[in-house]
């Protein structure tokens, strides 16, 4: 369970340029099924899912996972975390150019020193599961985007991780592809994962998994709806 | 440790996939810091090989020199100070020396003209250094001729060319009969140059000299020690001349390189910030940027210094050679024994690699310590 109280984030604190970008934000995500952070461009959602998934620290205000205090913690222990618990899904694919899909997917365990066939092996598995084993050994950069996508969520499942993080997942995917990707989360949230995504594409909405759909507006939560 | 060593093989494994994608700014930088390590070992290598040859040179030269001097300057050494000379306890002999500097206008450089006790030549036969030979385009049998003292030329037959392996100090080189000599230079006879002495025990050579001293006081007695001392003297200043010299583009160089090796593209902060969002931690960045800096540097050590140390033992050193071997019209064309030198790699290292790594290290800590968010913003 992933428990929020009184998170606020501010940049540039001090500073003429000063923005707060989530204020008094208090949450609760049960583990599993698929939780949507909807609202409009700017309300927060993307801040809201860098602090769940420990890629940033808020201004003020505690984040928990099962219990335990993630906010205070030192950069190492938060790169264990974040390593073992959350596999992340971007909205540009943020796939790494000039390296092959499989490359690219087993990236996220390269400090952990699996033994290589074991790596390999896992990542082609998935690569199978989402039907990219045949461009195993192409280059990212040659990829369509429904493709680069599904390398994005291959490369995020590596490590086996409990939560999925996905920032607007859809929004440079055509409807078709967009269906298709959401019905892999599907599946994500079906073997029991918790898949946290943040759009507002109503087609994402439709997911049949939605369980909870969370309304952000100017950095504060202003609607929490279940599905 | 398996899994240590596993970590380190992966990172070394996209450190390499991640020189290959930019490979065009990283060859750049490698011949770049290539020619830097190029330039610096060939000076260190070309005078610690002529020291080096200098001193296996001198190794021959006799224990103890003693020249008579007059107001402080180089004077003519009498006869029966020879005499005297051997009378000192602990030399077992004492030898004359006969040798001069000849000037020749038709090639305008200077000639060392010595007399060869040691060699039977006769009075109008002479042996001449492999250098002169080269410039005056002379060989054994044919006739050399030389401005007497008293005006008219005088006319030597060439009896053999010098060794070239000696050519360090016999590249000007004339040798002379005694009479031969005193003829030429209208040399007053019981007099010599300088005087040479075989000490019986070498160790004792500057106890010798001391003694020497004090029995003539007009004398100066020079050690084959302090020969050696002004040899290293000689090149340490030249090296310090060519690295002057080359301090400018070196500098030039170096900044350049500091600058593309510091500096990192939008792009690569990305990829700093993506490799963090998916699990590394600072230290694997860190680490990645170890490698880089490591494999491009040492690759780029080993190709300046294999490339220096061909040019300087198997090239003739024809880049630095003329300011390292002197400034003269008569150069010595010889092949310095090629060595390898721990402490000397270890300098050139020093100077050129870790430099490298650092200027690598600096800008990836800061990319890795920032938050990775900037990679979920895309």
């Amino acid at each position: 369970m992933i428990e929020l109280q009184a998170v606020n984030k501010r940049f540039n604190p001090g500073q003429s340029n000063e923005c707060r970008a989530l204020a008094d934000i208090d949450l609760r995500l049960e583990r599993g099924g698929i939780t949507v952070f909807t609202g409009p461009s700017g309300s927060g959602k993307t801040t809201l899912l860098t602090l769940i998934g420990c890629l940033a620290r808020p201004t003020s205000g505690r984040i928990s996972l099962d219990g335990r205090l993630l906010s205070n913690l030192p950069e190492r222990f938060l790169t264990e975390v974040r390593r073992h618990t959350f596999g992340f899904v971007f909205q540009q694919f943020n796939l790494i150019r000039g390296l092959t899909v499989l490359e690219n997917v087993m990236l996220p365990a390269y400090p952990l020193g699996r033994p290589y066939r074991e790596l390999t092996a896992g990542a082609r598995a998935l690569l199978a599961r989402f039907g990219l084993e045949p461009k195993a050994g192409s280059k990212v950069e040659w990829l369509s985007g429904g493709e680069a996508q599904r390398t994005a969520l291959a490369r995020a499942l590596i490590n086996d991780p409990a939560v999925i993080v996905a920032d607007e997942p859809t929004a440079n995917l055509d409807s078709r592809l967009s269906r298709e990707v959401l019905g892999l989360l599907d599946d994500l949230a079906a073997q029991g994962r918790t898949v946290l995504v943040s759009s507002h594409d109503p087609l994402v909405f439709e997911a049949a998994r939605v369980r909870r759909r969370l309304e952000l507006r100017d950095g504060r939560l202003v609607g929490d709806h279940p599905c | 440790m398996r899994v240590a060593f596993e970590r380190q093989k992966y990172l070394i494994d996209y450190t390499l996939a991640a020189l290959l994608r930019r490979k065009t700014r990283n060859l750049g930088l490698l011949l770049v810091y290539a020619l830097l390590v190029f330039l610096f070992a060939s000076v260190l290598l070309l005078s610690q090989g002529l020291r080096r040859e200098a001193a296996a040179l001198l190794q021959d030269a006799p224990e103890v020199i003693v020249q008579r001097l007059a107001a402080g300057r180089h004077d003519l050494l009498p006869a029966d100070w020879l005499d005297s000379l051997r009378r000192i306890r602990g030399v077992s002999d004492a030898r004359g020396r006969l040798w001069g500097y000849y000037y020749d206008p038709a090639v305008k450089a200077n000639y060392t003209v010595m007399a060869a006790a040691e060699r039977p030549l006769a009075e109008g036969e002479i042996l001449i250094g492999a250098a002169l030979a080269r410039v005056r385009a002379i060989g054994v049998g044919d006739v050399f001729s030389l401005r007497a003292a008293s005006g008219p030329p005088a006319l030597f037959k060439v009896a053999g060319i010098l060794e070239p392996s000696s050519e360090l100090l016999s590249a000007d080189l004339l040798l002379l009969s005694e009479s031969g000599f005193r003829a030429l230079f209208q040399f007053p006879p019981e007099r010599y140059t300088d005087a040479v002495l075989t000490v019986s025990n070498p160790r004792e050579a500057s106890t010798v000299a001391r003694k020497i001293a004090l029995a003539l006081p007009s004398s100066r007695p020079i050690l084959r020690s302090e020969m050696l001392r002004t040899y290293d003297a000689v090149f340490d200043w030249r090296e310090g001349v060519t690295f002057l010299a080359l301090a400018a583009p070196l500098l030039a160089f170096a900044v350049l390189a500091w600058d593309k090796a510091a500096g990192l593209s939008a792009e690569e902060k990305r990829e700093i910030g993506i490799l963090k969002a998916i699990g590394w931690e600072t230290g694997d960045i860190l680490r990645m940027k170890l490698w880089e800096g490591a494999l491009l540097s040492l690759t780029a050590f080993l190709l300046g210094y294999l490339l220096a140390w061909w040019q300087v033992f198997h090239g003739g050193a024809r880049l630095f050679a003329p300011i390292l071997k002197g400034w003269a019209v008569l150069y010595p064309d010889f092949r310095l024994t090629p060595t390898v030198d721990p402490g000397q790699i270890l300098i050139v290292l020093a100077v050129t690699v870790v430099p490298y790594i650092v200027a690598t290290l600096v800008p990836g800590w800061r990319a890795a310590i920032a938050d990775p968010d900037a990679a979920m913003r895309g």
